[in-house]
């Protein structure tokens, strides 16, 4: 017997370490219960980030949330921060176990 | 002659223009620059309870006013050099803050040359990173007010501001360092000294060696910006620290006293500053300001500035009457 699966969405946002605490709080204003932070480096349109030192570093935010509140949230950080900062975001279809924690 | 922190610093620096694959540990460098703050903060507070609280408060005014003018007074030479008014503030409040590390190798400097000055300096450092932000983020508001009308600029997010720089890694050790050395005094630090007092400079000359790669990298982004932020960079610091000695000249410090304030106006912020003007000023050209503040004028006080700077304290103590 196979577990049963519930459909959700992740959103990944990638952003300055900067932003970390207003992206956090935005996304939980929106509804989203939970949230895992890992820090990244790489390169973007905006050139190459290595997090060499505080003002160089890159965070990773993922977040699993019903569709309508990835939505909402990725919708909110477009409109409040890409003209500023590099952000970069996704969604993907996944599938989770205990649809009540997300 | 150089001194030999500076050669690691260099070191870096070739490492990172050849394209060395070396690079120090996240952890370590987070570590090594706890160390460093606390260390500094710690040294300075052994020597703050010798010190009268009376003596102390003129100093801590003049350094804050000192921290608060300086991007004043650079706006407006910015603004001359074609900057965007958000980018104009966010550089002088990068000038107007103060480098940790700049302050350390000035205060090795003056040890190993055998010239005197306050041990209780670093509470000159850790009162001076904070005016020298708000100066710039009142003028970038102001700049988008003038140049949008009012309204523009965003509202102000002073507590969330005045949290992340007062409780910041950089001011909470500095200040945590100076209480603890104060309560414990000589006697009380004593068994850590072996810890804090002791490697210091050791430490300082790994830390630099990462800050050569950091600084490296920066220097390749000089290019982008053209000669303007060459200029910023370079010239920009020795200004500075004309007002930084002539106000430590007005407060009656010793040589070293004047050269250490002269190199704390001198240095620019390329920690507490990017994050707090990434916050405050966000339409501001991040990159531009680190550039000046890590890429040009951190390498050229650590070699060329705190010399001049030292022998300038010399020759005002020659001039003025004792």
């Amino acid at each position: 017997m196979s577990l049963a699966r519930h459909p959700k969405t992740l959103l990944v946002i990638v952003a300055e370490a900067a932003l970390e605490k207003a992206l956090v709080r935005d996304a939980r204003e929106r509804g989203a219960q939970r949230w895992t932070v890992t820090e990244v480096h790489g390169a973007g349109v905006e050139g190459v980030r290595e997090g060499a030192w505080e003002a160089d570093r890159t965070i990773e935010l993922k977040l699993i949330c019903d569709a309508a509140v990835a939505e909402a949230i990725a919708e909110h950080v477009i409109a409040r921060y890409a003209a500023n900062y590099a952000v970069a975001l996704y969604f993907a279809d996944v599938q989770v176990v205990r649809p009540d924690r997300f | 002659m150089i001194d030999v922190v500076v050669l690691f610093f260099l070191l870096g620096v070739f490492a990172r223009l050849v394209g060395s694959d070396l690079r120090l540990p996240e952890a370590l460098y987070e570590t090594l620059s706890i160390y460093l703050l606390l260390a500094i903060g710690l040294k300075g507070g052994i020597e703050l309870s010798r010190q009268p609280i009376g003596l102390l408060a003129p100093q801590v005014l003049a350094c804050m006013a000192l921290g608060f003018a300086i991007p004043f007074v650079l706006y407006p030479l910015l603004r001359s050099l074609r900057l965007a008014g958000a980018d104009a503030a966010s550089v002088a409040a990068h000038y107007g803050s103060v480098s940790v590390v700049t302050f350390a190798v000035a205060s090795a400097a003056l040890a190993r040359e055998g010239i005197a000055y306050e041990s209780h300096a670093a509470l000159w450092v850790a009162v001076m990173e904070a005016p020298g932000l708000v100066a710039g983020i009142l003028l970038a508001r102001w700049a988008a007010r003038r140049e949008q009308g009012a309204g523009a600029g965003g509202t102000a997010r002073w507590r969330e501001l005045a949290h992340d720089v007062l409780f910041g890694k950089s001011v909470l050790l500095l200040l945590g360092g100076l209480i603890i050395g104060a309560i414990a005094g000589e006697a009380g630090a004593k068994p850590i000294a072996a810890v804090f007092v002791d490697p210091f400079k050791g430490v300082l000359a790994l830390f630099l060696l990462e800050l050569g790669l950091v600084a490296g990298a920066r220097l390749a982004e000089v290019r982008r910006f053209g000669a303007a932020v060459l200029v910023v960079g370079v010239a920009v610091p020795p200004v500075l620290a004309l007002a930084g000695a002539a106000v430590g000249w007005a407060l009656g410090l010793s040589v070293g006293g004047v050269a250490l304030l002269a190199t704390l106006a001198a240095s620019a912020s390329y920690i507490a500053a990017p994050t707090a003007m990434r916050i405050a000023v966000p339409e501001a050209n991040a990159a531009l300001s680190i550039t000046a503040a890590l890429g040009v004028t951190f390498p050229f006080n650590l070699v060329a500035g705190i010399p001049m700077y030292i022998a300038l304290a010399q020759w005002i103590a020659q001039r003025s009457p004792t």
